[in-house]
Formats: structure tokens, sequence, C-alpha cells
């Protein structure tokens, strides 16, 4: 399989000394929907604007399908579509002035340029907007248009820093399915995020970064599989609850947090049935019962809190 | 990158720049040959029936190719500044440097918006002119390049100072302290034979004086400096500052971090 993007080695320091990247490493292969996570300040944009030549590297080295970005740049640029965290288009210009100009600045001809905005607008729903200064948009149809512009020269990786930022959940599913659809179209597509969530329900391999390091490199199942423990909120039925101290589960952790609400950490050995049985037996019934938090956000926890544990050891 | 896909790239950058001049016309084409009118009306018809004749011409006639010149220069420069400068607060500059434009092709397009619009600018205050003076032309292909050579340099000039700067005073500080001063001293309303021995010296150091006389030339065949050092001097400031402006763009000052 091809390599959509290898990294090696990246360092980044900016002036002022503020060392973002300390010498990551990073392959993605073509047809990939990859998540790159970390919490702010993490590394994320940085990399991403290196990528993108917005940000001049300190060391390492950057191939976008084999072309190195010190070597052939402007042939690495045409392989990628990029969507950025800060609406960065002109708030004057009509958003189909904005397609196809962007368009020409990668050599497509303006009536090519005109066909793909067509159909890239009415896409994303902004086709009735398409003569409307831009800063007339909302937050979501701003989104929607930036991601438009990014295919406007039909790129073979689309990478998208936080798309979904400031987007209703409607809007956000919408934009999931087509961004979905981009990727079985063979589109190669590496999203940063901070709804873990979006990055769960898309992404196949996933990369997390603290403090310009890569703490954890792997494809989404095993990263999950690793999460050991999950915790479920329990809805009792109030009537049933009539001494809180007498709810002991065997074998399980457990705590009251109202006065019939019940939290159980259940690890992978054990299973629902198991809690099922034991509070029927005391005569409690279950009114209903959801996850305590998204598994992938408290793994992603663990390790932030992991990889800080061990630069303090340092 | 194939030179028909830097055609187009090149295209696009002068159709966004061009298009961006129309749709405000009243803030970029009006303004000026508002200005202008004043000039006329003040320094021509009021002020001018009294100074008499400069340089073997009347007054209104000797001063039109120095106002037509003002105006390019003045908008030249400040189209680029501002055009380049609001991309950059914007961030919209990110648009061209995401894709494989070449830095050449991005100060070509903004150079070209910039002497589009100056020389739109100077046609109108031409056709306004017309409404005071007889206008003769000595040689069409002088006013040509002249006009093209310094709409360009000045387009250079905007764009190096819209790179340095950081906010939109510092589009403004270059055109009020130093371009205007030096455009009411570089011989638009006077010859600069008048002035004493020393201060002829002091403006033969204006670049100002030779894009003036070298246009004055062309309408009325006279000139206070010799036509090849105008050229010249033209010709240094272009290639300077073509080069410091490809420059700071590869470097990606005040553009990449």
């Amino acid at each position: 399989m091809r390599k959509a993007l290898e990294i090696s080695n990246l360092k980044k320091i900016y002036k002022g000394g503020f060392e973002a990247l300390k010498g990551i490493d990073l392959t993605v292969d073509e047809g990939d929907f990859f998540a790159l996570l970390g919490p702010n300040g993490a590394g994320k944009s940085t990399s991403i604007g290196i990528i993108t030549s917005l940000v001049n590297k300190t060391s390492g080295s950057v191939s976008v399908f084999g072309k190195n970005i010190d070597t052939e740049l402007e042939a690495a640029k045409t392989f990628i579509g990029l969507v950025p965290q800060e609406f960065n288009f002109n708030q004057f210009e009509s958003l189909m002035t904005i397609l196809v100009n962007q368009a020409g600045y990668y050599g497509v001809d303006r009536k090519t340029a005109y066909q793909r905005a067509e159909k890239y607008l009415k896409q994303l729903d902004l086709w009735d907007k398409r003569d409307n200064a831009s800063r007339m948009l909302s937050g979501g149809m701003k989104r929607r248009l930036m991601i438009a512009r990014a295919l406007m020269h039909e790129p073979k990786i689309l990478i998208l820093d936080e798309p979904t930022a400031g987007v209703d959940i409607e809007l956000r599913r919408s934009m999931w399915e087509f961004l979905k659809e981009l990727n079985q179209q063979g589109i190669t597509i590496i999203l940063t995020t901070h709804y873990l969530e979006e990055a769960e329900m898309l992404c196949r391999n996933i990369a997390i970064i603290d403090k310009g390091i890569i703490v954890k490199n792997t494809d989404m199942k095993s990263l999950l599989a690793s999460l050991n423990v999950e915790t479920f909120i329990l809805d009792l039925d109030s009537n049933d609850v009539a001494d809180h101290s007498s709810i002991t589960l065997t074998g399980f952790t457990s705590r009251l947090v109202g006065e019939s609400t019940l939290e159980v950490d259940i690890d992978k050995s054990q299973t629902m049935n198991q809690i099922f049985t034991q509070l029927t037996d005391l005569g409690i019934n279950v009114k209903s019962m959801r996850n305590k938090s998204n598994r992938l956000e408290e793994l992603f926890v663990n390790m932030i809190n992991q990889s800080q544990d061990a630069v303090e050891e340092k | 990158m194939s030179s028909s896909v830097n055609v187009i790239a090149l295209k696009s950058i002068l159709h966004k720049e061009i298009h961006r001049f129309m749709r405000i016309w009243i803030q970029t084409l009006v303004p000026p040959a508002i200005t202008i009118s004043l000039y006329f009306v003040i320094f021509g018809e009021l002020i001018g029936s009294r100074i008499g004749e400069m340089g073997g011409f009347d007054y209104m006639s000797f001063i039109v190719p120095g106002l037509i010149m003002m105006s390019v220069i003045t908008n030249s420069y400040s189209n680029v500044a501002s055009s380049f400068y609001s991309a950059k607060w914007q961030h919209n500059i990110e648009e061209m440097l995401v894709a494989p434009v070449p830095n050449w092709v991005i100060v070509a397009g903004y150079v070209g918006g910039g002497m589009a619009r100056g020389i739109l600018v100077g046609l109108i205050v031409t056709l306004v002119s017309l409404f005071f003076v007889d206008i003769q032309i000595h040689n069409i292909w002088v006013i040509i390049l002249t006009v093209c050579l310094t709409s360009a340099t000045f387009s250079l000039g905007g764009l190096i100072n819209a790179i340095f700067a950081s906010s939109f005073d510092d589009i403004s500080i270059i055109p009020t302290f130093i371009l205007t001063p030096l455009t009411y001293l570089g011989g638009v309303f006077y010859s600069i034979s008048l002035l004493p021995e020393f201060w002829q010296g002091v403006s033969q150091a204006n670049p100002i004086v030779y894009m003036v006389n070298a246009f004055r030339y062309g309408f009325l065949g006279i000139t206070d400096v010799s036509l090849t050092i105008a050229f010249s001097v033209l010709g240094v400031f272009i290639v300077t500052l073509y080069t410091l402006a490809m420059v700071l763009i590869t470097k990606g000052v005040g553009l990449r971090t």
C-alpha cells in the first residue's frame, strides 16, 4: 500500500524557544481515515501547518505521496486539500468566487472550476448561497464552504483541522456522512478533533500527540480494546431503594451518586448479566442504563496523564 | 509546475485583484477623479492663471502629466499594500500559500493588480483633465513605458510594505510620511530648474523626479533630467524591489511562522 504521508523526526521550535514538536514520526497509508488527537497546544496544528507549508519546520522530513516538501514542494501541495481550524476566506467575496479562484491557484481552468463549484456547493447544501458574500453565512455553512474549497482541485489527501468545532449535532452528523463518502471514493483523510466520538465513529487509525510527542499510534480497534474498565450509570427505581447502604455488588466496584443512581465499574472479564442478577436478588429494578463517558475519551485522558507523569519523572 | 498551470494561477490572482478594486469602485476609482478635479480648479484655473508659463507651456498643461503620475503612484502603491495586508489579516493569503503557486506568480499577480488600478486611475484622471486642458502627446511610447514601469515600481513597494506590516497603521505610514512628501517635492507642480542649485542637487536624489519628468517628456517633450537616467533609475528600482519581495515571500516573512 502506498504511503499518503510520511513524517520522520519532525521538530519545530518557535521563536522564543517553545518546542512544539519534539521529533515526531508518523505514517498514513493511502485511503486511510486517520485521526490525530491531542489536547490544546499538543502540536496538532503545527504538524498540519508544516505538512501544508504554512509553518516552517526546524528539522525532519515530510513526504506526501512520495514527494518531499523540501525538494518537490509544489508537487506535494497538489495532493493536499486543507480545511483549517479558523475561517480563512475573504469575507467580502461570494462563495462562487472563492471556490473558482481557489481552483485557479491549482491550475484548474475556469470552466471546469465552475462545474466543480456547482457540484460541491450542491453536495454541501450551499448552492442557494453561491452569490452571497461569505461573511453572511452561518458558522456551519462557513465550515462547509471550507470543505468545498479544499476539494476544488480534487486532492488525494484531505486534512481537516477540527472541522466540526462549533457545529450543531445534526450538521456534524451530515458532515461525517459526507467525509465517509469521500473516504470511500479513495480520498485519504486526516482529521484532528476535540470530539473523541468523532474519531471513534470515523477513523480506522489514530495517533495521540501530547507536548510535541506521539504517545500512541495504532489502529482504532486495538486502542479501544486496550480499555480495561468501563463505567456504567444505572438509574434505579427509587421505590426499590429504601436503604442506600444496602446496595453492594459482589465482585464490582460500585457507588451511589444520587438517591437512586448507581455507578458501576465493569472490567472485560465481567458481564452485565452479573450486575442485573445481583440487583434482582436485592429486589431492585433498573429503569435505564448508559455509559458514563465516551470510551475513547477515558482512554485519551489516561494516556495524556501517563504522558505527563512520564515527563514529570524525567 | 507546468507553464499553463502557472498562467491559470496568475490569471486567477489578477482576476481576484481587479475584481476587488472594481467591486469597491466608489472607494478606489472615484476619489482620484474628484481630487484631481480640485487640483485642476485650484492650481490650474485659480492660481495657475497668475503663475503664467512654465517650461514654455501654460501652467495647467505643465502640471497635467505630474498630476496623472501622482495618481498612478498613489493608487498602485495603496492597492497592493491594502489588498495584500488585508489578505494577511483575514488569513486568506493562505489560500495561495497552500496551493502550488510559485512565489513569482504571487508577486506578479499582486503587482499586476496594482498596475491595473494605477493605469486605470491614470486613464480616468487623463479623461478628467480633458475638461480643463487640451492634452498634447509628444511620444506615446515614452508615456506607456513610464506609466507601466512606475506603477510596477510602486506596486512592488506596496507589496513589501504589506509583507512587513503588522497592523493597518503600518500600511499608511509610508504613504503619509514618505510617498506624499516625495511626490509633492518630485516636480509635479514646478520645474526643478527653478530651484536653487543646492536644492536641485537634493531633488536629484528623489526618484519620483525622474518618473514625473520622463512622463512629462512623453506629453510635452520637455524634461529636467535625462531619459536614459530616468529609465535606468526605474529599472534599478524594479529589479531591487522585485528581488527583495521574492526573498521575503520565499522566507515567509510575515506569512509563515
